[in-house]
């Protein structure tokens, strides 16, 4: 916001210097990264100088830096508060309904006249803003018709729903008339975020409710998913019977990294288990009698569905038994009930922990570890019980993967995936269940959907590929998040022992830990 | 013997490597409290902006390597610095007095895009650098076996000392340091007598990322190959040497950095090499365990 009793000119001054600067800092940071590129030659590494591209990204944020200010941050009126009012309770004004509908309109021409073009790039990007403003606009008029609906618990139980009816109706739909949707694609992906849901759920317990920051979690993971693939390849055991001894094996690794690490506070776990996790991946690579060493387990069985396995001939198989058509799919709709029905079970587990004394004494141990010990809690305990707990539902998650995959090797083991999680975890804003599906849903659905995103391509020209910066625009986007709502996506939780009636609180009141 | 001594030596100059990288964890964490997880990157940024400023000036024909290398280094500590202020301007300093986690993710969402900015503008593959600084001593011959003292070796050690004599320096004798040292005990105490923290704050990750720049061309010359991934590995060894010295404490991070350093040399050079990690990370485990504050760091005195 502007301060009161600038004149536009004096603003204008300002941004304009402003952008000047930014444009010196950023001709910095580009000039000899972007503007010369390294080529190998005959004669070792030479140099290509590419001005344009230098020129384009000081301009990028030269221009960008002066719109901001001033349209947004300098502005007496910011362009984007119409937009945010949409997501609101708040009343509009006259000119918000303006800025609105020039919008609208302006996107609407746009997307049709593409579309007559043929022209992806303006449908795409014409098509996003009319359907955020959609979404925001269904959204206002249901909240202007019905403003009292509990709507929380009605996004929770709608949410549900769809997930459990999800793969079975487009299924059914599919088979009935033939729509061709990308089921097998669909149902890869809805199984990924599953997973990650869980494994944040599961790190939740660690480091949103006792507040012992991990950042090697992913070592729990993959012990639970070497477990099961060794038993599974040198035992020939299956799948339901390793899920248990995983879960075990993952919960006794937490323990035994647990009992030293205790007595370290904050940072110094942190690094310690950011150690842990890159031991346990070294060791994976490097012990090639037992882990097979980078080439990694393959052939681990699929789940079998009480007792009948899915596969297209063979003896009493899924579908020979219940006079089936054999299908692929049917299978990989099993392991989505499967990551489905684990999930779930860590999240009514966490919820139920939560209300038994030694959730309660989690929670309590993040909010104030000496209160605890005076109390009588016993830290070293309860700190065990926290680890052991969410190594177990990673170790679960990591003998599913094995079993989705079929393969695993030390490399799905490394410290960015443990980094993802806990960036899933508090970017859904710590401690929220619901927080946390979200924020799964949006990093790893939106990660995993540029990887398809022909629609970028046209906009970025055919040499561009969306592979090589998804990893560029996740980091941007975990930045921004971070930046945008430091609280995480759920800014509210309720507490987890009320007097009489729940009522959610803000996030700013529950400390995060520093045991 | 002979064998031990070269180890050595390979150790100490590998392990002032680590304590200057090092140091930027120390004094981010020392003043703000939170780990810098962007820094091994910033260290990796620096190692390419020295590489491409070692090639320009070969190019523009610059032959005389001495000189070529003091301008590259002054370019390199200028432009990382510059990369190190912006880190924080962008991504840390909105969420100054937010929650301890929010930092650390955008550190980590930092690293990442650092990462990959280098890996889509220069590409993935390895930079190799003919070797520059060539030539030492042979410090004695024992059946056969010589113990070399190479050039690069001593102008690694020899730079780390004089860098971090004037470090040492601005900490402990200028405004600025005083200012530093102000921030750490009391952030706001600090800004009510006057001291501007923002600023400070700003020229910690400055210096920090100088250093590292510093770093980086070492780590050039001295294995003469860097890849966007350099950073990762340097980093979490650098982080583990300053929390094994006592996170916070400039000397710790130096001592923690060396320790690191021979560590890994003598596992290799004795034991695995392919385990030299894991025993770094265990050898802090334990240490830990004993002194849960690091070698030199101050007890944390509980508070309620």
């Amino acid at each position: 916001m502007a301060e009161p009793g600038t004149s536009f000119g004096q603003r204008l001054q300002s941004a304009l210097v402003d952008a000047l600067l930014a444009g010196i800092i950023a001709f910095a940071l580009f000039s000899l990264l972007l503007g010369l590129k390294t080529v190998d030659s005959v004669t070792g590494l030479t140099l290509e100088p590419r001005p344009q591209l230098l020129a384009v990204a000081v301009g990028i944020v030269m221009v960008g830096r002066l719109l901001l200010n001033l349209f947004v941050w300098q502005a007496e009126y910011p362009i984007t508060l119409p937009f945010a009012r949409l997501f609101t309770r708040e009343t509009f004004e006259r000119r918000d309904i303006l800025v609105l509908g020039i919008t609208a309109f302006v996107s609407a021409i746009v997307f049709i006249v593409g579309s007559i073009l043929g022209n992806a790039a303006c449908q795409l990007v014409a098509g996003f803003v009319l359907a955020f403003m959609g979404v925001g606009f269904i959204r206002r008029t249901i909240v202007f018709f019905f403003p009292n609906l509990p709507y929380a618990r009605i996004f929770t139980v709608g949410g549900i729903a769809f997930a459990v009816l999800f793969p079975i109706c487009s299924y059914f739909l599919e088979k009935a008339f033939h729509l061709g949707l990308p089921l097998r694609y669909l149902f890869d992906l809805s199984i990924l975020v599953l997973t990650y849901i869980m494994l944040g759920w599961g790190l939740n317990v660690v480091v949103g409710l006792a507040g012992l920051l991990d950042l090697g979690y992913v070592a729990f993971y993959a012990v639970g998913a070497y477990t099961f693939a060794l038993l599974a390849t040198h035992f020939g055991l299956g799948f339901w019977i390793c899920l248990p001894i995983a879960g075990a094996a993952a919960a006794l690794w937490g323990i035994i990294l647990g009992f030293p690490v205790l007595r370290l506070r904050g940072d110094y776990l942190a690094i310690v288990t950011l150690a842990f996790g890159e031991i346990v991946r070294i060791v994976l690579l490097n012990w090639t009698d037992v882990t097979n060493g980078p080439n990694g387990v393959s052939g681990i069985p699929k789940p079998t569905f009480f007792g009948l396995p899915f596969a297209p001939s063979g003896g009493e198989t899924f579908s020979a038994f219940f006079g089936l058509k054999y299908d692929p799919l049917q299978g990989i709709i099993f392991l989505y009930y499967v990551i489905l029905v684990l999930a779930f079970t860590t999240n009514l587990v966490t919820l139920k922990l939560r209300r038994l004394p030694i959730g309660r004494a989690w929670e309590a141990l993040r909010e104030d570890q000496i209160a605890c010990r005076s109390l009588g809690i016993n830290t070293t305990i309860t700190k065990l019980t926290a680890f052991a707990i969410g190594a177990m539902f990673g170790g679960l998650a990591g003998s599913f993967f094995a079993t989705r995959q079929g393969f695993i090797s030390p490399e799905s083991f490394t410290f960015i995936e443990s980094a993802i999680i806990l960036a899933i975890v508090v970017l859904g804003g710590m401690g929220s269940q619901l927080g946390v599906a979200i924020a799964a849903i949006v990093m790893v659905g939106g990660f995993e959907a540029l990887r398809h995103t022909e629609g970028l391509q046209s906009i970025f020209g055919e040499g561009f590929d969306p592979a090589l910066y998804r990893m560029l625009l996740f980091g941007i986007a975990m930045v921004g998040i971070m930046v945008w709502r430091p609280r995480g996506i759920i800014g509210s939780r309720t507490p987890s022992i009320v007097l009489d009636e729940a009522r959610p609180i803000s996030v700013d009141l529950v400390k995060e830990g520093r045991a | 013997m002979a064998y031990f001594l070269q180890q050595l030596i390979n150790g100490i100059a590998l392990g002032s490597i680590y304590g200057l990288i090092a140091i930027g964890y120390t004094m981010v964490y020392g003043i703000i409290g939170m780990i810098n997880f962007a820094h091994g990157d910033i260290f990796m940024v620096g190692a390419f902006i020295a590489l491409i400023a070692f090639l320009a000036l070969m190019s523009l024909g610059l032959t005389m390597i001495p000189l070529a290398l003091l301008i590259v280094l002054i370019i390199a500590m200028l432009l990382t610095a510059v990369w190190g202020w912006t880190v924080e301007r962008i991504a840390y300093r909105p969420l100054r007095e937010s929650f301890r986690l929010a930092p650390l993710i955008t550190a980590i969402g930092m690293s990442i895009v650092l990462q990959n900015f280098i890996q889509v503008a220069q590409g993935a593959r390895v930079k190799p650098l003919q070797p520059v600084v060539t030539g030492g001593y042979v410090l004695f011959d024992q059946n056969g076996f010589a113990v070399n003292l190479s050039n690069i070796q001593i102008l690694i050690v020899v730079t780390t000392l004089v860098l971090m004599t004037v470090f040492w320096l601005i900490i402990t004798r200028t405004a600025l340091g005083r200012a530093q040292r102000a921030c750490e005990q009391d952030r706001l105490m600090a800004s009510l007598s006057g001291v501007n923290v923002d600023r400070t704050i700003s020229l910690t990750f400055v210096l920090g990322a100088a250093l590292a720049a510093v770093a980086g061309l070492l780590y050039l010359l001295y294995y003469g190959v860097i890849d966007f991934y350099i950073g990762f590995v340097a980093g979490i060894k650098a982080f583990t040497a300053a929390v094994f010295g006592g996170i916070g404490s400039l000397p710790g991070a130096m001592l923690g950095g060396l320790i690191i350093g021979l560590i890994e040399t003598f596992w290799s050079a004795y034991f695995s090499i392919e385990y030299k990690d894991v025993a770094a990370f265990s050898m802090l485990a334990i240490v830990l365990i004993f002194f849960p504050t690091g070698l030199l760091g101050r007890p944390e005195v509980e508070k309620v």
